[in-house]
């Protein structure tokens, strides 16, 4: 089943053509250009219907992101969680899962580190050390709740799109639950979060600002890790032979269902820290929603770029960028700061149709051309390939 | 609590079940088709602006059901368009949908928030509605909750009973074949992938127009809802009589996490407002764990007695989804 896998390439029946066409080249860049452009088109409409001035919506997002080094400080605060998301669900996307519990991975992972937390704050242990065991802690809940997703697909026979979206549930419940119950705040418990923490057991920020270098530097190296992970080793390779064709694989030799739960281990780990770093150095708490959407933000990355790990960095910059600037929209032209979700989907939904325009354009192409083809069998999945990954 | 109250109650449950009812109705007819539609999470709360929104400025509750409806099948149409001529991986295009659309209704709705609109008003059937009990169940509803009774009747028998309902289900377990026959595959995709997200968008209105009157934007409280739907369309074994039931498990859940409420004070209400949806897991697990190859494996293991029993119990519980779902359709 299709369903299984992302399935955005199309591998059967490839024409041969040459590496170095550089006619392919430029229709592939006139398409993303293409996808951009309609993206903007379609959100600049409804910023009409909505009676709103798009450009100067577009403006407002922009000075609202990088206008001041504050607001772009802000910007990379958001980068980091957008960056460790986006590398670990390229994991499972490589591995041909679709882990949509990256949600609650995130949020598991802020809550194994604020317990850690909790638990140490207390002792006289050096702060720095409680923050790596903190962190370590919350690498291993997301890790927790990822495996729980992969042993329901895996012995239960759950699609991981379902039992993720459930656990996505069952960890809000659980933070909520937290919140309001045992660790409440002295007094009432309330949806500002937990108690915070002292400073001293905070991630070192850059003098005046809320950004984290430490934090910073762990995403770039998720996002170089990862890429490391699937295009130089063995392991990735395989992975990805798990992801192409699991049937294949497995008569192979490769072991596949251990291999889809290390990807959702990867994946998870990585969540789970992106939740670590919201708790240590963004909220120095336990809030309500404490993964803000960035799971589902990194999804939509790994389909942007189609699954290659060497644009993640400048993605989710570009995203984080939206969601930041967004936010004085409604003080400054009182539009909803969801705006950035709206371009954020446009912009993904005109990239993935594109995709589908240029695939049935080289269908036909390939139709006139060459004589008609062995007829393959009709059910079969496609999903994407080291080959389709180049292709694109 | 006394009996009428509970009758009371279980009448309320039937109705606030209506709109996810409806929309798992229309997800099957997608699915049976061989579409999945992913966006309905989305579509939901995008209707149920799209339809406040006109109602409010026509003061017409039609005009509103309808936008509900239009918004719905457009959606579904997007995601037949990607997955179908453009052969796009239909859980991507419909999870990219699923977060545009719910943005979208957020953005759009937000000078609509907290305005007052008109309201679905329950309409008793004479006659019927004093009948003791039944009538207080069944007949003191809204016109939405009849069609939501009718629309379980309707569904099953059309999947099962019609010529139309048999090319349907050929069309989402053996396309092949069914092209064979003549039927056209992917033209019947698009029209029950659309028929389907007109029913999804119904809900919308269901909603903000009827049992949670209004928009309030983040706090409506019908993020999440769509999700739940697939999963109910899963429970419900592509067949409308159990998603039906599905629905109404859900619902009366829900009631009781709200009644029980005062008598569980440890519990924040919060807690209580997303129990359901664990329990949606274990019962996923239940229906699908028969269909794992370990159960097999231990199912040998076990002696020949209990075996028989233990298989029999798995496969009445086992669901499996129509063979071609998700599969694009290409004649050669």
């Amino acid at each position: 089943m299709s369903l299984l896998a992302p399935g955005l390439g199309e591998t059967s029946g490839k024409a041969p053509k040459p590496r170095s066409s550089n006619r392919q080249r430029w229709i592939n860049l006139g398409l993303q250009i293409g996808a951009l452009f309609g993206a903007f088109l379609l959100t600049s409409i409804i910023l009409l219907i909505a009676g709103a001035p798009p450009f100067e919506a577009y403006k407002e997002i922009f000075l609202g992101a990088v206008g001041s080094t504050r607001s772009f400080s802000n910007v990379l605060v958001a980068w980091v969680p957008l960056l460790l998301a986006a590398a670990g669900v390229l994991v499972t996307f490589a591995a041909g899962l679709w882990n949509i519990g990256v949600e609650g991975q995130i949020v598991l992972g802020a809550i194994l580190t604020t317990w850690a937390l909790r638990l140490l704050q207390a002792t006289s242990l050096p702060p720095a050390l409680i923050i790596i065991v903190a962190m370590v802690a919350g690498i291993c809940g997301g890790a927790l709740w990822a495996a729980l997703a992969g042993a329901l697909k895996t012995f239960g026979g759950v699609n991981e799109i379902f039992g993720g979206l459930g656990l996505n549930f069952v960890a809000t419940a659980l933070t909520l639950w937290l919140i309001f119950g045992p660790w409440k705040r002295p007094g009432i418990g309330s949806m500002s979060g937990t108690e915070p923490f002292p400073d001293r057991l905070a991630l070192p920020t850059i003098a005046g600002l809320r950004l984290s270098a430490w934090s910073l530097g762990l995403g770039l190296l998720a996002v170089l890790v990862v890429y490391i992970l699937l295009d130089r080793t063995y392991f990735g390779l395989r992975l990805k032979a798990v992801g192409l064709n699991s049937r294949a694989s497995f008569l192979l030799g490769v072991p596949t269902w251990q291999y889809g739960m290390l990807a959702f281990l990867w994946c998870g780990g990585l969540a789970g820290l992106a939740g670590a770093v919201q708790v240590t150095s963004v909220y120095h708490r336990l809030i309500p929603s404490i993964s803000s959407g960035y799971g589902f933000l990194g999804l939509m990355i790994g389909m942007l770029i189609r699954y290659r790990a060497t644009w993640v960095a400048p993605v989710a910059l570009f995203f984080a960028a939206l969601n930041i600037g967004s936010i004085q929209l409604p003080i400054v032209l009182k539009l909803d700061s969801s705006l950035s979700g709206v371009l954020q989907g446009a912009l993904v939904l005109f990239v993935v149709l594109m995709e589908g325009a240029r695939q049935r354009y080289l269908r036909r192409v390939r139709a006139a051309v060459l004589p008609p083809a062995p007829s393959t069998p009709a059910a079969l999945p496609s999903p994407p390939g080291p080959d389709a990954l180049k292709e694109a | 609590m006394d009996a009428s109250t509970v009758i009371v109650g279980l009448g309320g449950v039937l109705s606030a079940s209506a709109p996810v009812l409806v929309a798992s109705v229309g997800e099957t007819f997608a699915e049976r088709a061989g579409v999945i539609n992913l966006s309905i999470n989305g579509t939901i709360l995008l209707s149920a602006m799209g339809s406040f929104a006109v109602a409010v400025s026509t003061h017409s509750l039609l005009l509103g059901f309808l936008t509900g409806c239009v918004i719905g099948a457009a959606v579904a149409l997007v995601v037949a368009f990607g997955s179908i001529t453009l052969r796009q991986s239909q859980v991507a295009v419909g999870f990219v949908l699923a977060l545009f659309c719910r943005d979208l209704s957020y953005f759009l709705g937000n000078p609509y928030m907290g305005d007052q609109g008109p309201r679905l008003s329950s309409l008793p059937i004479p006659g019927l509605s004093h009948i003791p009990v039944l009538g207080t169940l069944f007949f003191k509803q809204d016109i939405m909750t009849y069609f939501s009774f009718v629309l379980i009747a309707g569904a099953w028998w059309y999947i099962f009973r019609t010529r139309q309902g048999l090319v349907l289900r050929a069309v989402g377990e053996r396309p092949a074949a069914a092209f064979a026959r003549g039927a056209r595959v992917n033209m019947l995709r698009y029209v029950y992938t659309t028929l389907g997200g007109a029913l999804v968008g119904l809900a919308g209105p269901m909603f903000s127009l009827s049992i949670k009157a209004g928009w309030k934007g983040t706090i409506s409280g019908l993020d999440g809802i769509g999700w739940i739907v697939l999963a109910i369309v899963i429970f419900g074994a592509w067949n409308p009589v159990r998603v039906a039931f599905g629905a109404y498990l859900f619902g009366l859940l829900q009631w009781l996490g709200v009644v029980l409420q005062p008598s569980l004070p440890g519990i924040p209400s919060q807690v209580l407002q997303v129990a359901p949806f664990p329990l949606m897991i274990l019962t996923l697990l239940l229906v699908n764990v028969g269909n794992a190859e370990w159960v097999d494996r231990v199912l040998a293991s076990l002696p020949e007695r209990s075996r028989k029993w233990v298989a029999r119990v798995l496969r009445s519980l086992r669901v499996l989804p129509p063979r071609s779902l998700g599969v694009p359709f290409e004649r050669d």
